[in-house]
């Protein structure tokens, strides 16, 4: 197992390393059981920020993104069978500040992301206490407490019931918006769309050309996470295999997923509804359903929506703590983190310490806050993609390290990823430019923290574990 | 290149570093929503005594407000008429620039010089 000799063996569980015994279904339950809730909740603020036309032009842009990111990362994975994912790989390609970094931006963005489930999990508990009758309103802060502890609890106790418990419910939520969109569209069902009045005069861009880019924020929303599939690496019995196949049949069934989603929620709720995911449409799948007057799909929307948050949650606990884990086993946090469970060799302590953290954002503050939080984290890690990828190409060309898979027509997927961070960036300055700051802020402080301080804690050599040549031009 | 023994940390020193880092994540998101400076200017425009037409709804939208428990105009008008402030000036989106193009900069160039002795001290001097 790799790393297996670098961790502090004197640590209760620290000598072990993690189970190989997930397959390729597993890998894509991970990326689109953690990615899937984008399209229950959160996409529909780019309806807001930009109009429908709008948001359906950032669900394609942000698309090609993210084919980009699958690419990207399906070869540099491939060939870095390690836990971590992308921190894994800015440390062997970039160097130790970077990875630290990157693996920030990995726990922040899932933890964030989880946070935002637990959330919506409680405004659907909420909302179904009124249908059923019950008056005055649920305290929802049970049930988002519960909810992270469970599923905290699922992956205390293993990968294989966790990926496998993700499989099942992605499909369900996966299900539940073909019927939906079979249901509701002319197709097979009673036709009942309305885009045609619904995005007439003022509905159609209410901001103009400027409302496209400002929807690429929130864009990114319909896929975000799917490149958490590589955190799976350590784990998984062929990476070499499993890993770009479970990545990319990830990013194609999200493309169907989101773009049937615009289809559905633009085609039966006024935008200026379904773009205020606040007050107006949290779960906008549920809300296109309750709308549609049919019982059956609002109780499948809602299980769904469940699902989609449980499924999402449980890949964010997972990728979050593999990263975590993964920082403390090479010394860039203390080492304490970097134990594995004696009996379900889990990356238990990182598991546990993320818990309260995940609480106290899910706890104390708004959803868009929370989105926008995580979007960044995941913005700075797809900025990093592609200056990783040519390094790698640069330092290791294709005929001195064997990849699993060669993405096609390089640097394109490369310049056009940095190209669409760019566009992305502006998108959240106009609207959420104090974020992005204070964001960029505290990455700027903790990395002179790093540098100057953590880092003397950390073996060079060791942080190198790949089994590859000396790096060109090094 | 001799081989780097990094010293040991203390328990206490440990405790404190992973302090810091929580200290410092939960501020980057819970200051500026203490200090009202998060989120985007959403609000909405008063239009005096509103009517569907008044907010540019056609009948088919106003037939999904009522559906979705909206009766009147009155009590969508809000929703309907708030609106982002996508003003902004060019310097703040320089500075905004400076300080993404300045992070990335920086932190690729210190991590090149940490890189160097990763790679100095595994495969040895060149």
């Amino acid at each position: 197992m790799a790393h297996s000799e670098d961790v502090d063996h004197t640590a209760h569980g620290q000598s072990m390393g993690l189970l190989r015994v997930l397959g390729p279904a597993h890998v894509w339950a991970l990326g689109v059981g953690i990615v899937l809730v984008g399209e229950y909740m959160g996409w529909n603020f780019a309806v807001g920020k930009g109009g429908a036309y709008a948001a359906l032009i950032a669900c394609w842009f942000a698309g090609i993104l993210y084919s980009c990111v699958a690419m990207i990362d399906s070869e540099v994975t491939s060939t870095v069978a390690a836990a971590g994912g992308q921190y894994t790989q800015a440390k062997h390609i970039i160097g130790p500040l970077m990875a630290f970094n990157v693996g920030l931006y990995l726990v922040f963005a899932y933890t964030m992301l989880e946070a935002g489930n637990a959330i919506t999990l409680g405004f659907l508990v909420d909302t179904v206490a009124a249908m059923t009758g019950h008056e005055g309103g649920l305290d929802q802060r049970p049930f988002i407490v519960l909810a992270i502890m469970f599923l905290a609890w699922l992956n205390y106790r293993g990968v294989l019931a966790t990926l496998t418990f993700n499989l099942v419910i992605t499909a369900f939520a996966f299900t539940a918006i073909i019927v939906m969109f079979l249901a509701t569209s002319p197709l097979l069902g009673a036709g009942e769309m309305l885009h045609k009045d619904l995005m007439s005069g003022q509905a159609s861009l209410p901001y103009g050309w400027l409302g496209i880019l400002a929807a690429m924020h929130f864009g990114l929303w319909y896929y975000l996470g799917i490149e958490g599939t590589t955190q799976a690496a350590e784990e998984v019995r062929s990476p070499a295999r499993s890993l770009p196949f479970g990545t990319l049949a990830g990013i194609m069934t999200l493309l169907i997923a989101a773009t049937l989603t615009w289809y559905v929620c633009s085609g039966l709720l006024p935008w200026e509804y379904l773009g205020d995911g606040v007050n107006g449409a949290v779960a906008p799948l549920f809300s296109a359903a309750q709308i549609s007057g049919s019982n059956a799909l609002v109780w499948l929307l809602g299980i769904g929506t469940l699902f989609a948050t449980l499924a999402s949650a449980n890949g964010c606990i997972n990728d979050a703590s593999r990263a975590w884990f993964s920082m403390g086993r090479d010394h860039y946090l203390p080492a304490w983190f970097g134990a594995v469970h004696p009996v379900y060799r889990t990356p238990y302590r990182a598991i546990i310490f993320l818990v309260p953290i995940a609480l106290i954002f899910a706890l104390g503050a708004p959803l868009d806050q929370v989105i926008t939080f995580s979007i960044l984290s995941g913005l700075l890690g797809y900025t990093f993609m592609p200056i990783n990828m040519i390094m790698f190409r640069k330092k290791w060309p294709l005929d001195t390290i064997k990849r699993g898979y060669e993405h096609p027509l390089h640097p394109l997927p490369a310049i056009s990823l940095m190209a669409l961070c760019a566009v992305t960036y502006f998108a959240v300055f106009l609207g959420y430019g104090t974020q992005l700051i204070a964001m960029i802020g505290f990455y700027i402080v903790v990395s002179l923290w790093f540098h100057f301080w953590r880092y003397r804690f950390v073996k060079r050599a060791d942080q190198f574990t790949m089994p590859w040549p000396r790096p060109r031009g090094y | 290149m001799a081989r780097y023994i990094p010293p040991v940390q203390s328990k206490l020193g440990q405790i404190i570093d992973v302090i810091v880092l929580v200290v410092l994540s939960v501020g980057a998101l819970f200051v500026p929503l203490w200090l009202g400076l998060a989120g985007s200017a959403k609000l909405p425009v008063p239009v005096e005594n509103p009517t569907w037409e008044s907010l540019g709804q056609n009948p088919v939208m106003v037939q999904q407000w009522n559906k979705l428990g909206f009766p009147d105009a009155a009590s969508a008008h809000d929703m309907i008429t708030a609106r982002y402030d996508y003003s902004f000036s060019w310097m703040a989106l320089a500075v905004m620039v400076i300080v993404i193009v300045g992070y990335f900069v920086m932190m690729i160039r210190l991590s090149d010089k940490e890189y160097r002795e990763v790679i100095a001290e595994k495969f040895g001097e060149k």
